[in-house]
């Protein structure tokens, strides 16, 4: 087996087109699955007998902080490739992933809000797992602020993927937050080793908005790193022939 | 050793100190992460005198009285091994039932009753505080199943028992 596609990976150029084909591949999806898991998380699926149709804040709640900690893990990853290897398309994809992964972080924590006020009865409390996740939003925003605020390309790579690696000790103790401590927020009911403690016609529009939101991540990856290749190579001679072309 | 090999050993190392720092500074702080205290342990006298701490638990079936013409309500705040009677004047949340979890903020009275400024649902997903079941079966070694299945019939309480992950009424039509 050869590894020429992996190094080709390596490549400004190559990546910048291969990003470009690959787009529509992950937004259409992403916008099918989105709209179907919509449509049956609030309209086909019954109301929860406990929460009634409140419950249904889980279609985005979920899946946002689901990809709050994986934007966070393929962030960390990719940068941790870049620091091993000194690839500089793999910093490009860390540096891509913080804005997308601060959003999904925000909106976790805003659905999260405003579900628990009428459930639990409160907006916000001091518990393990939304000061953890908060934690996650300000490593998000950590990053984003390193990186801003050092002028050289480089330094910023090395030191915000630093800062990267060391943050993911956070992505377990998000996820088991609520089984090590006692926690006000439920137990995982789909992400966990045992069968899911959800009824199939509402666990089925939130496993295709899982799906969707992992998609619509591709996508919107995909897109921000060819911005950050295009600013990164702006002095390169290919662009300027695709410029020209 | 290549370069390469000591940035990634590098890597590795910072990841392994940053996970132990952290488990260690967890573990030290083990007590302040915990969001709540069970009647067990306030039984055992964990909780530091006189201080404002909070209490979860279980509302135990048929406990929940409310005083009429007032918002105040009293019910008992159990793990299945202790029990903490609870006082309250305020609204209770949408989650708040009988049979399912709780979080109770306040003091404890010297009569022994938990006087509590606030009342949060804990809303779980199999309708009961894990901390509960853990202590269930280190305790009477007791099945999760047995503890939050059997709701008091006279409460004229027409929902599913608690224990039931069962699909809503109307799910599967």
């Amino acid at each position: 087996m050869t590894w020429t596609w992996f190094h080709r990976l390596g490549s400004p150029p190559y990546v910048y087109t291969l990003a470009a084909r690959l787009t529509p591949w992950f937004a259409w999806p992403a916008a099918l699955l989105i709209i179907g898991g919509l449509w049956g998380g609030l309209v086909l699926a019954p109301p929860d007998y406990q929460q009634g149709d409140g419950f249904r804040i889980i279609y985005v709640h979920a899946p946002s902080a689901w990809m709050s900690l994986m934007v966070y893990t393929t962030m960390a990853v990719a940068a941790a490739v870049g620091l091993i290897w000194r690839i500089k398309v793999a910093h490009a994809v860390a540096a891509s992933c913080a804005p997308i992964g601060a959003s999904f972080t925000f909106a976790a924590l805003v659905t999260g809000a405003l579900w628990g006020e009428p459930m639990w009865g409160t907006y916000w409390e001091w518990d393990p797992r939304l000061t953890s996740e908060l934690i996650l939003l300000f490593l998000y925003l950590g990053y984003m602020g390193l990186r801003a605020g050092l002028e050289d390309t480089q330094r910023a790579d090395r030191a915000s993927a630093v800062l990267a690696v060391v943050g993911v000790v956070n992505v377990p103790i998000i996820h088991y937050s609520v089984t090590w401590w006692n926690s006000l927020h439920q137990a995982p009911s789909v992400m966990r080793l045992a069968k899911p403690t959800m009824a199939a016609s509402m666990l089925v529009p939130l496993l295709m908005m899982l799906l969707g939101f992992t998609l619509f991540f591709g996508a919107v990856l995909l897109v921000r790193l060819r911005g950050e290749v295009l600013s990164r190579e702006r002095s390169a001679s290919w662009i300027r022939e695709i410029v020209k072309a | 050793m290549t370069p390469r090999r000591r940035r990634m050993a590098l890597v590795l190392g910072i990841v392994g100190g940053v996970s132990l720092a952290g488990a260690l500074a967890l573990s030290a702080f083990r007590q302040n992460v915990t969001f709540f205290f069970d009647p067990t342990q306030v039984a055992a006298g964990e909780v530091p005198a006189g201080e404002r701490f909070r209490l979860g638990g279980m509302v135990t079936q048929g406990s929940l009285h409310r005083a009429p013409g007032s918002l105040e309500v009293r019910f008992v705040v159990t793990d299945f091994s202790h029990d903490v009677p609870v006082s309250y004047t305020g609204v209770l949340p949408d989650l708040f039932r009988e049979g399912a979890g709780v979080v109770a903020h306040g003091q404890m009275r010297h009569d022994g009753t938990f006087v509590a400024d606030e009342v949060l649902a804990k809303h779980d997903e199999k309708y009961m505080p894990p901390e509960v079941a853990r202590s269930l079966k280190k305790r009477h070694g007791q099945s999760r199943a047995d503890a939050t299945a059997a709701p008091d019939p006279s409460s004229g309480d027409s929902r599913p028992p608690p224990a039931a992950h069962a699909p809503p009424p109307s799910a599967g039509t």
